[in-house]
């Protein structure tokens, strides 16, 4: 066939019905602190990952939340588990543990991601 | 010889006034257009934020309701006269009611969720109101919400009708966001597996123990929050609706498909109190709620002497507002009434 060279975009959009939302609810089965966020992001604003690359702890979270899981590995290699998100969160959500689970969890669930 | 109030309005505003000003000696004549009092207060099942029954609020106003208040239900006024300090208020039916003083608590109306078109009301099956909701959880508390529905997925929407100035709405409705959580939680006591979102803008919890519902909400209920405005929601073949909202926290388009969809209307100002404040030349705000003399000093004066606001008739407000309005305002009667015109 001809090319035209026209490809398919893909969609931007958070298809929720679609996503798979296996992990966060693992991670909030482990650690239900992960509910009460607020999404204030004073977290985020304090991560030294995040002055460095383009990582959002807060982010991240929020987009667990919606399934979806892309470049989550490569993500949370990011995070140097200092704890300074948990210390200033004024819900005191251990976003740490969330990391240290979503780690636990991609090898058990073995999780393609 | 005694002095004369007449209030205009039966719901919480205007039977608290009565009461309080019945209870300090004064003669109270209550005018409700409806067939019974207890205004918007009758459609609502549990209360936020403690979710007292709503008949327990309506029990203590209406023992407030003894014999030296004269009351005319389904009473409709037609015009309202002034003559030497005297109001007299002439109903339809030809009957006239005069006093020295007059109260207005005529209340609020509820947004026509039908205007925001974009959601479907009046059009899909599952796209319900607030309002609604209370509705079915007095009538049928026993029953599933969602019997014959395999309902999995509720989702609320915060700000129908308010902060839209497409609706001609600018405000907040100030309590729509509570109204929302308290409904979260109720549908998930009825539906432990359904999952139920509210899509927000902001969530203005700013009373006493709301923020604790906010909280509450998330750690006990599971109940899940993404902020943005529904643009749209469209209704599937099989009637579930299909929602559309920029998930503004993440800055992408999301999409969802939700069984149950509910508006959370706001407060819009009645026509009817438009038209009282017609008669007598008071004025409204931007807003088109009425105002007072001074919102800071005299919050329930007008500057027509004489001539006295309570209640919602002024603006979004809760019941426990509307209550301590209502005592504001029959003090303030009741002194014009012994000393005149401060
Ligand atoms: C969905 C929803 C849920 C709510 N739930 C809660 C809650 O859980 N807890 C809480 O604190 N608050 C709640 N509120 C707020 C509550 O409804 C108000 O605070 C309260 O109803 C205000 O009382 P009101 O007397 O000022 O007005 P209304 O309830 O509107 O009463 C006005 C009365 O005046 C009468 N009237 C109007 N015009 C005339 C006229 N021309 N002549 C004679 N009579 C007239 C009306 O028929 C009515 O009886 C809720 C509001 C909404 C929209
Ligand atoms: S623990 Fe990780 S996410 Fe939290 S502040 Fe430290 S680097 Fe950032
Ligand atoms: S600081 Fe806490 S509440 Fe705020 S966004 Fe981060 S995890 Fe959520
Ligand atoms: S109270 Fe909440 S839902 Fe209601 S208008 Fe204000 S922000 Fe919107």
């Amino acid at each position: 066939m001809k090319s035209f060279g026209y490809t398919i975009t893909k969609d931007r959009q958070i298809d929720y019905d679609a996503n798979d939302r296996r992990l966060i609810e693992y991670v909030e089965g482990i650690e239900p602190s992960i509910r009460i966020c607020m999404e204030c992001g004073s977290c985020s604003a304090t991560c030294t990952a995040g002055h460095f690359t383009d990582f959002s702890i807060r982010r991240l979270h929020t987009l667990l939340q919606r399934g979806e899981t892309l470049h989550l590995r490569k993500e949370i290699e990011k995070c140097m588990l200092c704890g300074k998100c948990q210390l200033v969160c004024p819900r005191g959500v251990n976003l740490r543990n969330l990391i240290l689970i979503i780690h636990q969890a991609l090898d058990k669930l073995h999780h393609d991601l | 010889m005694s002095k004369t109030a007449i209030i205009i309005g039966g719901g919480v505003a205007g039977m608290e006034t009565a009461g309080q000003l019945n209870r300090l000696g004064i003669e109270v004549v209550l005018i409700e257009k409806q067939a019974s009092l207890g205004g918007h207060l009758k459609n609502w099942d549990r209360l936020f934020p403690d979710r007292r029954e709503s008949q327990e609020v309506f029990d203590y106003l209406e023992k407030g309701m003894n014999d030296g208040i004269s009351l005319y239900l389904n009473a409709t006024i037609s015009d309202i006269r002034e003559a030497g300090g005297k109001f007299t208020v002439i109903l339809e039916d030809g009957r006239e009611l005069s006093s020295d003083a007059l109260v207005l608590a005529t209340g609020y109306d509820l947004f026509d969720a039908r205007k925001k078109e974009e959601y479907g009301f009046g059009i899909y099956d599952n796209v319900i109101t607030s309002a609604e909701l209370e509705e079915f959880f007095r009538n049928n508390k026993q029953k599933n919400l969602f019997e014959g529905v395999q309902s999995k997925r509720v989702g609320i929407v915060h700000c129908v009708g308010s902060r839209d100035e497409k609706v001609g709405n600018l405000y907040c409705s100030k309590l729509c966001c509570v109204t929302g959580v308290k409904q979260a939680i109720e549908i998930r006591e009825l539906m432990p597996d359904a999952e139920i979102f509210c899509f927000y803008m902001d969530l203005r919890m700013f009373d006493r123990h709301f923020e604790e519902m906010y909280y509450e909400a998330q750690e006990k209920w599971g109940i899940r929050f993404i902020r943005g405005r529904l643009s749209e929601a469209a209704e599937n073949p099989d009637h579930t609706i299909l929602v559309k909202v920029e998930d503004t926290l993440t800055g992408l388009p999301l999409k969802m498909k939700v069984d149950l969809l509910i508006l959370l209307v706001g407060f819009v100002p009645s026509p009817e109190t438009k038209r009282l404040a017609g008669m007598l030349g008071l004025k409204e705000g931007d807003d088109r709620f009425l105002c007072p003399s001074d919102e800071h000093l005299l919050p329930n004066s007008t500057d027509h002497p004489g001539v006295f606001l309570a209640g919602t008739l002024k603006g979004p407000a809760s019941i426990a507002a509307t209550i301590v309005d209502a005592r504001a305002a029959a003090l303030q009667v009741a002194e014009y009434l012994v000393n005149g015109e401060r």
